[in-house]
């Protein structure tokens, strides 16, 4: 194996705070932009109003559409049952963060 | 390197029929996705089950494979015999729409990567886009580090092309600055990290997404921090001024008298320090002291005699 060291990199922070351009998200997820679009009219993912070149996504929506995404790939399952699942995976995650500090608090 | 046992990984009999095969791969698939499960090691098993699949759900690659590893057993030591290739031809390229990052060195000898061996058709994959693809890695930080912001070494492998045009594992460390105020599940892009661009091609980003290791003292929910705090009966009772730890050092406290268990108090932006810090909500849990000692007992007794109360009441008791 070879190494190579590098200095202290920074990079972007992708929180709510962070707004992507249409094509910005597209390069970000590695996707076409017809397929970025299937996701806002799925729902998925929301810009703030107007014509697609006027769309600004939070960064956040990057995690949404990978995830969207690799299930697609992986498990075979169309736009609607990946919107499904990502979103009650997301309140699984809620639940289980939920869950534990509960336990913790007994 | 090590003979992968593709029907065993899948659970499956060498016979198996093209649409069994495709039943174990999805079944598993669900169980061990790394966006769904939260099982120890569930990455890797995914990847393993991807691999098998790749190779299995491909006529032409299962024959290939049958052809090539009968009379190995999983994990013996394999080499692949020289021009074992010849007359089968690979018209998905060396891999399809699986994750070509993720798969071993075996996979690798036998149908290596699209483009490069001969007998391979050119993948459908973005192998010959000029921009690097985007890359994504993990990282587990300490609560403190989101607090402080600060640098975190990290290591990462992925293949890449050798002088002899095959791939290697390479190592890289990268010491990556944490931006302060980062929150679970946050993504930090790192521009041009990804993989190499081909020719001309600028290459892609790292995506590294943020996950906290369990704290001793601190829960975390989004930007949310919550700390539980044992009181005495008589503190909660009474009230009282302590001393409370918060990830930015002990801060004092007033605990209002006839406080509850379970109580919440709110140290307001003392959560995380993102943009619009969060809270850190301080939870209170009232601990009644054993009573051993004479005086301990006479002390209860004495709260028995002054109170006029049945924690039972809603109880009907």
């Amino acid at each position: 194996m070879v190494q190579k060291k590098v200095t202290a990199l920074s990079g972007t922070l992708l929180d709510e705070q962070c707004l992507l351009t249409l094509s910005e998200l597209c390069r970000a997820c590695e996707l076409p932009a017809e397929e970025v679009m299937a996701l806002v009219e799925e729902g998925v993912i929301e810009p703030a109003s107007g014509k697609p070149t006027q769309w600004r996504f939070s960064a956040v929506s990057i995690r949404r559409v990978q995830r969207v995404r690799s299930l697609k790939r992986d498990l075979g399952v169309n736009m609607a049952g990946a919107a499904l699942a990502v979103e009650l995976l997301e309140e699984i995650e809620r639940l289980r963060a939920r869950l534990k500090r509960l336990e913790r608090e007994r | 390197m090590e003979y992968k046992d593709y029907y065993q990984i899948l659970g499956l009999e060498r016979d198996a029929k093209q649409d069994e095969i495709k039943r174990a791969y999805r079944k598993l698939a669900r169980k061990y996705h790394p966006d769904v499960s939260k099982e120890e090691g569930a990455e890797d098993r995914f990847k393993e089950v991807s691999e098998a699949y790749e190779v299995l759900k491909d006529p032409e690659k299962r024959a290939a494979y049958d052809q090539v590893g009968s009379g190995y057993h999983a994990g013996e030591d394999f080499r692949p015999p020289p021009g074992w290739d010849q007359g089968f031809e690979f018209h998905g390229g060396g891999y399809t729409e699986a994750d070509p990052e993720a798969f071993s060195d075996f996979f690798e000898s036998l149908f290596g990567r699209a483009g490069f061996s001969h007998g391979f058709g050119a993948g459908q994959r973005q192998q010959f886009h000029a921009q690097g693809e985007n890359t994504h890695a993990k990282i587990a930080i300490d609560l403190e580090d989101s607090y402080r912001g600060g640098t975190r070494q990290i290591t990462l492998k992925h293949s890449e092309f050798g002088d002899d045009g095959r791939p290697r594992l390479r190592e890289r460390k990268l010491n990556v600055k944490i931006p302060r105020g980062v929150t679970e599940g946050q993504q930090i892009r790192l521009a041009g990290q990804g993989q190499p661009g081909i020719g001309e091609g600028k290459p892609g980003d790292l995506f590294l997404e943020i996950s906290f290791n369990p704290h001793s003292l601190y829960e975390v929910d989004g930007k949310t921090v919550y700390l539980n705090l044992p009181v005495s009966p008589w503190e909660a009772a009474l009230g009282a001024k302590v001393q409370v730890p918060t990830p930015e050092g002990s801060v004092n406290m007033t605990i209002p008298a006839n406080s509850k268990s379970g109580g919440k108090l709110r140290l307001r932006g003392r959560g995380i320090p993102a943009r619009e810090p969060g809270d850190l909500f301080v939870v209170l849990k009232v601990v009644a002291p054993p009573a051993h000692s004479e005086a301990e007992k006479a002390a209860y007794q004495a709260f028995s005699d002054a109170f006029e109360f049945n924690p039972r009441s809603d109880m009907g008791g």
